[in-house]
């Protein structure tokens, strides 16, 4: 042994020699720093359930952003963007408007009541099967209004343009964009167009913001679920996130797949027509965009202090999304969707519901996946279809293909 | 899908479980290894332990590989990252590992070129396309990645690629296992053994452990189905009295492994004489490194490397962990300090690492589960 402290060995008592002619070059700061912060924690016993409370405290704390520089990880809608926006901007901007975090905000101006939202693109590629960056940018934002329970109006749009950028896509991106608008009955009313240096952006990213009108009686909302609600799928999931996987070429695989882009405002009326007869019928839709299902059911399980279990085996998955998953060791219920929603409506109205969304075009592979108990709060479950049960937590970063 | 969900069936699974429940002979406890993350990953994702008596515990092994990297090795390839003219690439996996100055996604919001890729064919097509770069491969994983990254450096070899590289840390199975065995404070009655890995090394190599330690070893495949045949094998041995090896993935796995594959590595790759493993300190023979005959190819002799040796955090008790001794919730800093947004020990950061695999999937009280899933 040399005068090494603190490896493995001397703790250990493993087999292995030590060998090591070099010295420790030293600590890891930052690792003795988070051990130092959170040190009281770990007094006292340490029964099992014991640790999962401790456990359960320390993740309802208030947000902190750690890392000195922005990662991939705060934009991959898992819990690093989650504490970034908490963190950073509801810090900062915090009014009673933005603290809900819903996907648009709820404003009421000079007596009407009104749905706002925004959100910026910047997929790549910039098409793909089913769709690109224009579709996708008027989809999203009808979704997001729509989803508020608002009826989609008037949209802008920003775009930001590389230098060298062929006119010819940017032309087919605003055919694409107002061919989608025209499909849910928006009007691109205003926008604006800065364009960078060569190297300064990937081609062309397209910002859109949109208002709504919130003609129905009803406030829908991620903390409104209640134990006994159902929680339903309007179709198959994932098929978004895997076309542009695959799209980017990166993988070898083919796989006949399109993306799901499409505007829900027609399946939201749809919805509402049929559920609006009881005080309690829809309580929430959220567009399962960046983060996927999963993502989804967190923060209503979080935002409602309920547990939403899921049942594997309801969850549409098409063959081929889920083929592509089981390769790339990464989990359907993560990947984005574009032109699919979570429901959560009162158990009695789960039947009315369902009939709804099948009816409709966009809805025809539409399911009841699960149901919302009262414990444990603040955790998705999921009986597995091998007939375990596990929890569906919210992802730390992007999904990242596993390498064996 | 056809020759997956044959070994996802409940009934079947059922039906194991309760041939398992009655091979446990009442009052005594069971303790198996699975040494494969990939196994610790399925075991979570299936929910697999709701199918097994509270008298079995499973240990989760060294096998996953980027929980085995020390802090030091991930300061090193970020050192050649941060060369000029240089682009480090690494599975997945890699990425968020935490060395003493951050992980490489820490690295690369600071300016250094890492990319992911998918294989280290992949690395070499970006040699390719970067004539004016040196690309570096950051080789990790068993026997099972090893021979991908040994054809890649024939390859570059065959093709006269002049800007690629390898950074070699390939670890080998069976001295981890032997280090386990060889280990005072650890009581087991079997292993679950690597399927991947032993596609490539076979299952003779375990012979010793049947032998000379008398514990059985089952080969086992990654499905629920197969990890809980394998169990029901294991029992049967330890009821008839039996330790022998015994090869559950049969459909994959031969018996004598993949001679081909074991030639290429050993063409490009021999033994170094120790390694640092994380939480597991230095074990002899245990890891692979480029030979001198491809050394263009080795980025260690190219680059100049620290040798960073990093001491872990105390508290940090991946070592224990990573050899069952505690189970991921008993460690200290489980869950607080060590998350896997922040992971302090590796443990955290691969979804095959025992407590990235308990904190993601099973972080919960058994009992409250049952009730909210009835």
């Amino acid at each position: 042994m040399t005068g090494i402290e603190g490896t493995g060995t001397d703790r250990t008592g493993l087999g292995g020699t030590d060998l090591g002619g070099t010295s420790i070059g030293g600590t890891a700061d930052w690792a003795e720093a988070a051990v130092r912060e959170h040190a009281a924690e770990a007094e006292g016993p340490s029964r099992e359930e014991q640790v999962l409370e401790r456990i359960d405290r320390a993740r309802r704390r208030k947000a902190r952003v750690k890392e000195e520089h922005i990662t991939m990880a705060h934009g991959s809608g898992g819990k690093a963007t989650q504490t970034l926006v908490e963190a950073v901007f509801l810090e900062t901007f915090r009014n009673p408007l933005l603290e809900p975090l819903e996907d648009g905000a709820l404003l009421e101006v000079g007596g009407t009541r009104l749905a706002f939202t925004t959100d910026s693109y910047v997929v790549s590629p910039l098409f793909f099967p089913g769709g690109d960056i224009g579709d996708l940018a008027v989809n999203g934002t009808v979704n997001d209004l729509s989803v508020c329970g608002a009826r989609p109006l008037y949209l802008s749009a920003g775009f930001v343009l590389e230098e060298g950028f062929p006119v010819e896509g940017l032309r087919r991106i605003t055919a694409s964009m107002a061919s989608a608008a025209s499909a849910a009955g928006v009007l691109i009313v205003t926008g604006d167009t800065k364009v960078v240096q060569k190297g300064k952006a990937d081609g062309c990213y397209v910002n859109t913001a949109g208002v709504g009108l919130l003609d129905r009686p009803i406030r829908l909302g991620v903390a409104s679920a209640r134990p006994g609600d159902a929680v339903l799928v309007s179709g198959p999931i994932g098929e978004h996130g895997v076309t542009i996987m695959l799209a980017r070429g990166e993988l070898d695989i083919e796989a006949d797949l399109t993306s799901d882009t499409a505007a829900l405002n027609g399946l939201v009326a749809a919805l509402l027509d049929a559920c609006s007869s009881g005080a309690d019928g829809v309580r929430c839709l959220r567009d399962a965009t960046r983060g996927g299902v999963a993502t989804i059911l967190n923060e209503i399980a979080r935002a409602s202090g309920v547990a939403v279990v899921v049942d594997e085996e309801a969850i549409p998955v098409r063959p081929g999304v889920r083929g592509a998953c089981e390769l790339l060791g990464i989990d359907p219920l993560y990947v984005a969707c574009e032109g699919r929603m979570v429901v959560v409506v009162d158990g009695a109205a789960a039947g009315t519901a369902l009939a709804a969304l099948r009816a409709h075009p966009l809805g025809e592979g539409a399911a009841l996946i699960g149901h919302v108990k009262d414990d444990p709060p603040g955790l998705v479950l999921l009986k597995t279809a091998f007939g375990g049960t596990r929890i569906v937590d919210l992802l730390v970063g992007d999904p990242l293909p596993r390498i064996c | 899908m056809r020759f997956v969900d044959e070994y996802r069936d409940a009934e079947k699974a059922r039906a194991l479980s309760a041939k398992i429940a009655s091979l446990c002979e009442p009052g005594r406890s069971y303790k198996f290894m699975e040494v494969c993350g990939g196994h610790t990953h399925t075991i979570y994702k299936h929910g697999l332990e709701d199918y097994l008596p509270e008298s079995i515990t499973l240990v989760h092994g060294p096998g996953c590989p980027v929980c085995v990297i020390p802090m030091g090795r991930v300061d090193d390839a970020i050192h050649i990252a941060e060369q000029p003219e240089v682009v480090m690439t690494s599975f997945g996996d890699m990425m968020r590992v935490p060395g003493g100055r951050g992980s490489f996604f820490d690295s690369m919001a600071q300016g250094a070129a890492i990319r992911m890729v998918y294989s280290p064919l992949d690395a070499l097509k970006v040699a390719r396309q970067n004539p004016d770069k040196h690309v570096v491969f950051m080789a990790i994983g068993f026997e099972t990645t090893a021979p991908s990254t040994a054809m890649t450096v024939l390859r570059a070899a065959a093709e006269g690629i002049g800007n690629f590289s390898v950074f070699c840390n390939h670890v080998t199975v069976i001295p981890a296992i032997k280090a386990i065995l060889d280990s005072p404070d650890l009581r087991l009655d079997g292993f679950i053994g690597p399927g991947h890995v032993s596609t490539i090394i076979g299952c003779r190599p375990y012979e010793f452990i049947a032998r000379d330690y008398g514990k059985p070893l089952v080969v086992a495949g990654f499905e629920p189905l197969d990890i809980l045949q394998s169990i029901y094998m294991l029992l049967v041995q330890l009821a008839e009295g039996r330790s022998e090896v015994e090869n559950q993935y049969a459909r994959v796995v031969p018996w004598a492994g993949n001679l081909k594959a074991l030639r290429v590595i050993s063409e490009v790759m021999e033994l170094r004489p120790y390694f640092e493993w994380r939480g597991l300190g230095f074990i002899s023979h245990s890891a692979l490194k480029v030979r001198e005959k491809y050394a263009a190819f080795d980025a260690e002799q190219i680059f100049e490397i620290p040798g960073s040796r990093v001491a872990d955090p105390k508290a940090c008790q991946c070592g224990e962990v990573l050899k069952g001794v505690l189970k991921p919730w008993e460690c200290k800093v489980f869950g607080t300090a060590c998350t896997p947004e922040t992971p302090i020990g590796t443990c955290m950061v691969s979804s095959e690492g025992a407590c990235a695999a308990y904190y993601n999937f099973g972080r919960f009280s058994r009992e409250r589960v049952r009730e909210a899933t009835r």
